[in-house]
């Protein structure tokens, strides 16, 4: 779902997950927007996993189709009777509903590492939003374009400031397997902020930034 | 050592949940000259800082590889220094709290304490002073990726065996790293002729304040030229355009082999968390 809403000075568009293909093709590149409703995390473990094992879309615990995958490595504590847990224990124990989970940290990550696999994971999951930060190669643009899907950049490094605005952490996948930054993760979120830099018409901002540095370049090595 | 182990605990949580002083200023001056999404951008960073260090949580979820540069006096124990340098780390990861960042090479399974093969990295000098001082940096990954080896001469980039050859390569090295690895960034430049040696000295760099010149004057003229270069690539702060590409740009030299001429780049993002505990 979509609207327009007005966020400080500037305008961002306001969209709630899940999203329609009909919601991204009403983003373009340098649209500001705010995000709600629930989205998963997943880096290079999830993404090496998914491509590899091809997991049929039960045997995922949660519902990737018109969600936003969110490139992230969070810290996350566990509150039981003690006041924190080792992530050690993190790690071991099964996750129930009676524990919370606190996220600490939770800025995005680097996406270009999951270039490989990415473009596949949208097609075959549904997915229609990536948040990451700086940016994707061309193969994901194309997957991008041809299913409805954009990319959207965060806050790099704002890891405190983005996890103020996860509402609360719903459940975890893979936790043992992978650790504590590379499990699946899901958040419901609440006007957590982003930059379209990637949209499904096939134009991206890394691409024109990009270019403009290689001019740059070019006159400083004569 | 138990109190010195302590200590340690404390620089961790330190330097996880600020950003040393001279960062902050050079963070605010590229805020002040920016404008629209980049000054946007650099707003949020430094409100997230603020928001870290008032409710003591990391600054990145990244709280990185740590490094940690240790100059100790004669007759104190490296092996003991060891020890209390992971003592401290295994604490500090439940404390502060660190994301546990240390994976098995072979297993792909997370120790969950940051300690593993060769993880903190931990270098060790003796010094004649009688005080120990201990450097820490918080290094995080995302911008260790960016980082690049050139070995000189270099045809395509018309890079030869001189400090204008050093110029191009560290240009190089920004133009590829594009906004992949948060900037603005600290730039770490290591020259000489041992490919290891180069990689220590470039990361070394990165321990300098924002505001420390060279005492080498060509040296000084070269991070003053790379800094204004670097910005003129316009890739900007988060990568989406703007003056503010790199805050710092600072260069190391070791004696090279006739036959060598190596340039290391070591890539800082903005959060460039480095610490010292004197003891």
């Amino acid at each position: 779902m979509v609207e327009e809403a007005v966020s400080g000075q500037k305008s961002a568009v306001i969209i709630k997950t899940p999203l329609t293909k009909e919601d991204v093709l009403g983003l373009k590149i340098g649209d500001m927007v705010l995000i709600s409703g629930k989205i998963v995390t997943g880096r290079d473990r999830v993404h090496k996993y998914l491509f590899n094992e091809k997991p049929k879309k039960d045997e995922i615990p949660f519902d990737l189709k018109g969600s936003i995958l969110y490139h992230c490595g969070p810290i996350i504590t566990k509150r039981s009777n003690k006041l924190k847990v080792t992530s050690d224990e993190l790690l071991t124990q099964t996750l129930n509903t009676d524990t919370e989970l606190r996220l600490i940290a939770g800025g995005p990550t680097t996406s270009i590492r999951v270039e490989m696999y990415e473009p596949w994971v949208i097609r075959e999951y549904g997915i229609r939003g990536i948040i990451g930060k700086g940016g994707m190669g061309s193969k994901t643009l194309e997957a991008m374009r041809e299913c409805g899907c954009v990319y959207l950049h965060s806050i790099s490094g704002a890891a405190v400031y983005l996890a103020d605005r996860v509402k609360r952490i719903i459940d975890g996948w893979k936790i043992e397997e992978f650790g504590m930054p590379e499990a699946m993760w899901l958040f419901e979120v609440e006007d957590f902020p982003a930059i379209v830099t990637m949209d499904a018409y096939g134009n991206s901002l890394h691409r024109e930034i990009e270019k403009i540095s290689m001019e740059n370049l070019k006159i400083l090595l004569g | 050592m138990l109190k010195l182990r302590d200590g340690i605990v404390e620089l961790y949580k330190k330097v996880a949940t600020s950003i040393p002083p001279d960062v902050v200023v050079a963070l605010k001056n590229a805020h002040e000259a920016e404008d629209g999404l980049a000054k946007e951008s650099l707003g949020i960073i430094l409100e997230n800082i603020n928001t870290a260090r008032q409710s003591e949580r990391p600054v990145c979820q990244d709280t990185g590889i740590p490094v940690f540069h240790v100059r100790m006096p004669r007759g104190l124990s490296q092996n003991g220094m060891k020890a209390t340098i992971i003592d401290a780390t295994v604490i500090a990861t439940e404390k502060v709290p660190l994301r546990p960042n240390a994976v098995d090479i072979l297993t792909d399974r997370n120790s969950g304490n940051n300690t593993g093969a060769g993880f903190p990295v931990i270098y060790i000098e003796e010094v004649s002073e009688d005080r120990l001082r201990i450097d820490l940096m918080l290094k995080g990954a995302g911008c260790e990726n960016a980082g690049q080896t050139y070995k000189l001469p270099i045809e395509e980039l018309n890079a030869q065996r001189d400090l204008d050859g050093v110029r191009r390569c560290v240009l190089d090295a920004v133009f590829k790293a594009q906004g992949r690895a948060c900037p603005p960034y600290t730039i770490g430049v290591g020259i000489g002729g041992a490919k290891d040696q180069v990689s220590i000295l470039a990361k070394h760099q990165l321990f300098r304040r924002i505001t420390e010149i060279s005492e080498i004057p060509e040296i000084a003229a070269l991070e003053s030229r790379l800094l204004n270069e670097i910005n003129s690539l316009s890739i900007g702060p988060m990568g989406l355009g703007g003056k503010t590409t790199a805050i710092g740009v600072k260069v190391g030299t070791n004696h090279r082999h006739p036959a060598s001429y190596f340039v290391e780049i070591s890539v800082s993002c903005w959060a460039n968390r480095r610490g010292r505990l004197i003891w």
